[in-house]
C-alpha cells in the first residue's frame, strides 16, 4: 500500500447562503484547495464526491459530473464519482479517494463534500431520510427524536445531566467564534443554551447542530508524489469505516454506536497508535449528547464517563485533548454531504500550524464522521 | 408511501413481527434473513402479546409536517416481553412517561395522508394502567 498525504485543503463558508448557488460553493472550496496545492487542474486523476440529497434539496443528481464540470477539468474528463452514506457521504469520499491513492491506482485525487440546503423548504424533513423511514420515521421519529431517546437513556443510566449537554453547545460555539468560516461565530452562556426550547426532549435548539449550506475539498497523493508539492503535507494514517444496524430498535445497546468501536478499533490499529497518542479530534456533533458518545466509542474515556471529559475541561481548545476546535457540526455548521470532509480540513489545518486563533499543539489528529443515528462511521487518523 | 405501507399493514397492525426456528430469536421489524443466521435462517412469522416496558423516551416537540398537529407526542423505545426492542408512539400525557413504565399495545390511528384523505392506522402502545 502506498503512504497518502494531503496537499491541500479548502473550505467555502458555512451556513445559509442564499446568494450563492450550489456550484458556487463547490468551486469557491475547490479554488482554495488547488491553491494550497499549488496545483493547475490537469494533474488530478479522480475526483469522489460526498453528497447525501442533491436529488431531494436541488431537483438535480448527477453531482459528481456536474462538480468537475463547474470545477473546470470537463476537458480532462477525468472519473469523478458521487458517493452517498447521509451525513457520513463526505467521509465516504474522503476513504474513497485514499483508497485510490494507497492503492496506487492513481496518484492525485480529489475528496469533496458538498450540500445546498436553502433551496428548498424543510430540510428537517429531508434529514429524515437517514433514519429508517419504514419503522421509524412512519411512527413519528425524527434524527433528533432518536438521538433524545438514546440522551434520555444516557442521563438515566449514567447520570449525564442536560447541563452536560449544554457545555458541548458552549464549548462548540466558543470554538466556531474563533473560525472565519463557520456558520455561528458568537460565543453563547449555559444559560442560552439550557433555556432554549426543547426540539425533542431533553434535546433543545442549542443541542442540535444547523442544517448548512457549504462544501470542503481536500487534495490526497502518494507520498512520493506529494513531496514535489508541498513540505507539509500531512498523512492519513488511517481511514476506516463501519455499518450497523439502520434502525436504532435493532442494536443491542443503544448507548453504543458499533460502526463507531469497530472503525475506531481498526483505525488505531492501521495507524499503530493507542488512544492517548491523539491531541486533537473533530467528531460528528450533530446532537450534544453524540459528541459525548464519541468520547467514549473512541476510547478517550470508558462507557458512561462522557460527560466527565466536558465538566472538566478537557475537550476545551486549551484542554488535553481539544474537540471540535473547528465549533464542530453545531457551530461551524453542518452542510450534510460535506462534513466529513470539513474534518479534515479543519484536522490538516491544525496539524500543519495552519489555524489561525484556534491553533492548538497536535502531531496526530482523528475525525469522526457519522451517517444519521450511527448504521455508518468513518474514522480517520492523521499525522503529520 | 402507499404501496409501502400497505405491503406491511399485518406487521403495522397487530404487532407480527419473526422468529428464527434455528436460533430461537425474535425481531421487529420483521425480516426475511436471520443476521445471526443468514442462510441457515428459518424464519417465519408470530404475533407479539404486546406487552413491555418503557426502555426510553421523548416528547417531540419539533414534528416533521405530517405529524404537526399531534405535538407534543412521545415517542418510546420499549422492550417486549420477549426481548425484542420496538419503536413506537405512546399514547398518554407527555408528563406521565418514565422510564420502566409498564405499557401495552394498542390499535391507533397514525395520522393521514392530507392529499388523499387516505388515513393510516398501527399499533401504539399505552400505559399498562390506563387498560
Ligand atoms: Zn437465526
Amino acid at each position: 500500500m502506498h503512504k497518502v498525504a494531503i496537499i491541500g485543503v479548502g473550505c467555502s463558508k458555512f451556513g445559509e447562503m442564499w446568494d450563492s448557488g450550489f456550484r458556487d460553493i463547490v468551486i469557491s472550496a475547490g479554488v482554495e484547495a488547488l491553491e494550497d496545492a499549488g496545483l493547475e487542474g490537469k494533474e488530478i486523476e479522480a475526483m469522489f464526491v460526498g453528497n447525501m440529497s442533491g436529488g431531494r434539496y436541488l431537483a438535480q443528481e448527477h453531482i459528481a459530473a456536474l462538480i468537475a464540470d463547474y470545477a473546470g477539468l470537463a476537458e480532462f474528463n477525468i472519473p469523478s464519482t458521487r458517493v452517498e452514506a447521509a451525513d457520513a457521504s463526505g467521509g465516504l469520499a474522503l476513504r474513497q479517494a485514499y483508497m485510490a491513492v494507497a492503492s496506487g491506482v492513481h496518484d492525485i485525487v480529489i475528496a469533496a463534500g458538498a450540500e445546498k440546503v436553502t433551496d428548498v423548504g424543510n430540510p428537517m424533513d429531508i434529514m429524515i431520510s437517514s433514519i429508517d423511514k419504514e419503522w421509524e420515521g412512519f411512527v413519528g421519529a425524527t434524527l433528533p427524536a432518536l438521538y433524545a431517546i438514546i440522551a434520555k437513556l444516557h442521563m438515566e443510566k449514567y447520570g449525564t445531566k442536560e447541563e452536560d449537554l449544554a457545555l458541548v453547545s458552549v464549548k462548540n460555539h466558543k470554538n466556531g467564534a474563533l473560525n472565519p468560516k463557520a456558520q455561528f461565530r458568537k460565543e453563547i452562556t449555559i444559560e442560552t443554551a439550557l433555556n432554549s426550547t426543547y426540539v425533542a426532549e431533553p434535546l433543545k435548539l442549542f443541542d442540535c447542530a444547523p442544517i448548512s449550506d457549504g462544501a470542503a475539498v481536500v487534495v490526497l497523493a502518494s507520498e512520493e508524489v506529494a513531496r514535489k508539492y508541498t513540505d507539509t503535507p500531512v498523512y492519513i494514517e488511517a481511514c476506516s469505516q463501519a455499518s450497523d444496524y439502520l434502525a436504532i430498535q435493532n442494536r443491542k445497546d443503544i448507548l453504543t454506536m458499533n460502526s463507531v468501536v469497530v472503525a475506531a478499533k481498526q483505525a488505531y490499529k492501521q495507524a499503530k497508535i493507542e488512544t492517548k497518542d491523539i491531541d486533537v479530534a473533530e467528531v460528528h456533533d450533530s446532537f450534544t449528547i453524540a459528541e459525548i458518545l464519541a468520547y467514549e466509542d473512541l476510547g478517550f474515556v470508558k462507557k458512561g464517563e462522557g460527560a466527565k471529559l466536558i465538566r472538566e475541561g478537557v475537550t476545551e481548545l486549551h484542554g488535553d485533548l481539544p474537540v471540535n476546535t473547528s465549533g464542530g457540526l453545531k457551530a461551524c455548521g453542518h452542510a450534510i454531504g460535506a462534513t466529513g470532509v470539513r474534518q479534515a480540513v479543519e484536522i490538516v489545518l491544525q496539524l500543519r500550524g495552519d489555524a489561525g486563533k484556534r491553533q492548538v499543539n497536535a502531531e496526530k489528529g482523528l475525525a469522526l464522521n457519522i451517517g444519521g443515528t450511527g448504521a455508518t462511521a468513518i474514522v480517520t487518523i492523521f499525522s503529520r | 408511501m402507499l404501496p409501502r405501507f400497505w405491503r406491511k399493514i399485518k406487521y403495522r397492525y397487530d404487532l407480527v413481527g419473526s422468529y428464527c426456528e434455528n436460533c430461537q430469536s425474535f425481531f421487529y421489524p420483521p425480516r426475511n434473513l436471520c443476521p445471526h443466521c443468514r442462510r441457515r435462517s428459518k424464519i417465519k412469522e408470530v404475533p407479539f402479546n404486546g406487552k413491555g416496558k418503557v426502555l426510553s423516551y421523548t416528547v417531540v416537540h419539533d414534528a416533521p409536517e405530517e405529524y404537526k398537529d399531534e405535538k407534543p407526542y412521545v415517542i418510546a423505545l420499549i422492550e417486549l416481553e420477549n426481548g425484542v426492542k420496538v419503536l413506537s408512539q405512546l399514547v398518554c400525557d407527555p408528563k406521565e412517561v418514565e422510564i420502566g413504565m409498564e405499557v401495552k399495545k394498542a390499535f391507533r390511528k397514525y395520522g393521514e395522508d392530507g392529499a388523499s384523505g387516505i388515513i393510516y392506522y398501527g399499533t401504539k402502545f399505552v400505559p399498562a394502567s390506563h387498560f
